[in-house]
């Protein structure tokens, strides 16, 4: 599905990307529109997907979570069975928090959460090269993570200074 | 545990479990699930919140809903002889509008961007007029997302 959105619904998502616990009412507040007006529009940013949703966030390293490792997998046989067996198996692995289906060097892109490099071993030699058709493995240690609120942003200044 | 960590028990590990499997519970269903009245619920809601354990909620928009159908996530290595390379890159990469993500790591990859485009064509202009042109690239690889199986951001607590 596809909406069109105007400015308010751009600045109401620029508003989101960087607090998602924004209610109708502080949204309005700051959009300068009544709060039934902000929930209308919140509303049909919901149902047409584009907030996919709305999720904690939560302090990794302070419960404990010190290691976010990215896995690049490449399945040994391929084919419409190995892949759905994989996904099936990879995606009740707990660690696992996102599994991305990717053409290229890989098949898969896993993003996984460890305790610690031990912790991130195991994960790895017990749940993940255990998997269903699992062949070449690369792991890269997140050091850092930036998201961007992408092309939201108000229109250029003149210039196209930025 | 580390030095960073904090200790939370089995009522906060009940209560961040059931709110990472369904993040949009009102707090007396929320209660009822972790199986703690409401005013303790809310209580240890609050108090986690905080010691910074609970930072607040994310919004994860959906980038195809709003027409931006391709995204790509590239991963670069640096030329590292310049000690500048990385924030000169990081920088330079922040102002692309289409960078909806920006990762480094530690491995045989430097960093990952994550880009997104209206359509193929899009995503060529994009591609050669400000991925190829950012600072200090010695290698490209691209990733092209086919679909998303699992994204969350779930702890085994």
């Amino acid at each position: 599905m596809r909406i069109e959105i105007d400015e308010t619904d751009r600045a109401m998502l620029r508003l989101l990307a960087a607090d998602g616990g924004m209610n109708a009412g502080a949204l309005g507040r700051v959009l300068g529109i009544s709060q039934p007006a902000a929930w209308r529009r919140l509303r049909r940013l919901e149902e047409a997907g584009v907030i996919a949703a709305r999720r904690p966030v939560l302090d990794q390293p302070a419960l404990g979570f010190d290691v976010t490792v990215f896995l690049g997998v490449k399945l040994a046989t391929r084919g419409r069975v190995s892949l759905d067996d994989f996904e099936r198996a990879a995606a009740a692995i707990p660690e696992v928090q996102t599994i991305q289906h990717v053409l290229g060097l890989f098949d898969y892109r896993l993003r996984v959460v460890a305790r610690d490099i031990g912790d991130f071993e195991r994960v790895l030699r017990r749940r993940i090269l255990t998997l269903p058709g699992v062949g070449q493995v690369e792991a890269n240690v997140m050091m850092s993570e930036e998201r961007r609120p992408g092309p939201l942003g108000p229109p250029d200044p003149p210039g196209g200074a930025v | 545990m580390n030095e960073k960590s904090i200790p939370i028990d089995d009522m906060d590990r009940r209560i961040l479990r059931q709110m990472l499997a369904a993040p949009d519970l009102p707090t007396a269903e929320l209660a009822r699930r972790a199986g703690l009245s409401a005013a303790t619920c809310w209580r240890r809601i609050e108090r986690l919140r905080a010691r910074g354990i609970l930072r607040g909620q994310e919004a994860v928009i959906d980038w195809r809903a709003l027409g931006w159908e391709v995204e790509v996530s590239l991963r670069f290595t640096l030329d590292k002889a310049n000690p500048r390379a990385f924030d000169e890159f990081v920088a330079a990469a922040r102002a692309v509008p289409e960078v909806i993500e920006i990762q480094t790591f530690l491995g045989r990859v430097d960093l990952r961007l994550n880009v997104i485009a209206r359509d193929m064509g899009h995503w060529h202009e994009i591609y050669r007029s400000s991925i190829l042109t950012l600072p200090h690239i010695a290698e490209i690889e691209a990733l092209m997302l086919v679909s998303t199986i699992k994204d969350g951001r779930g702890l085994p607590l």
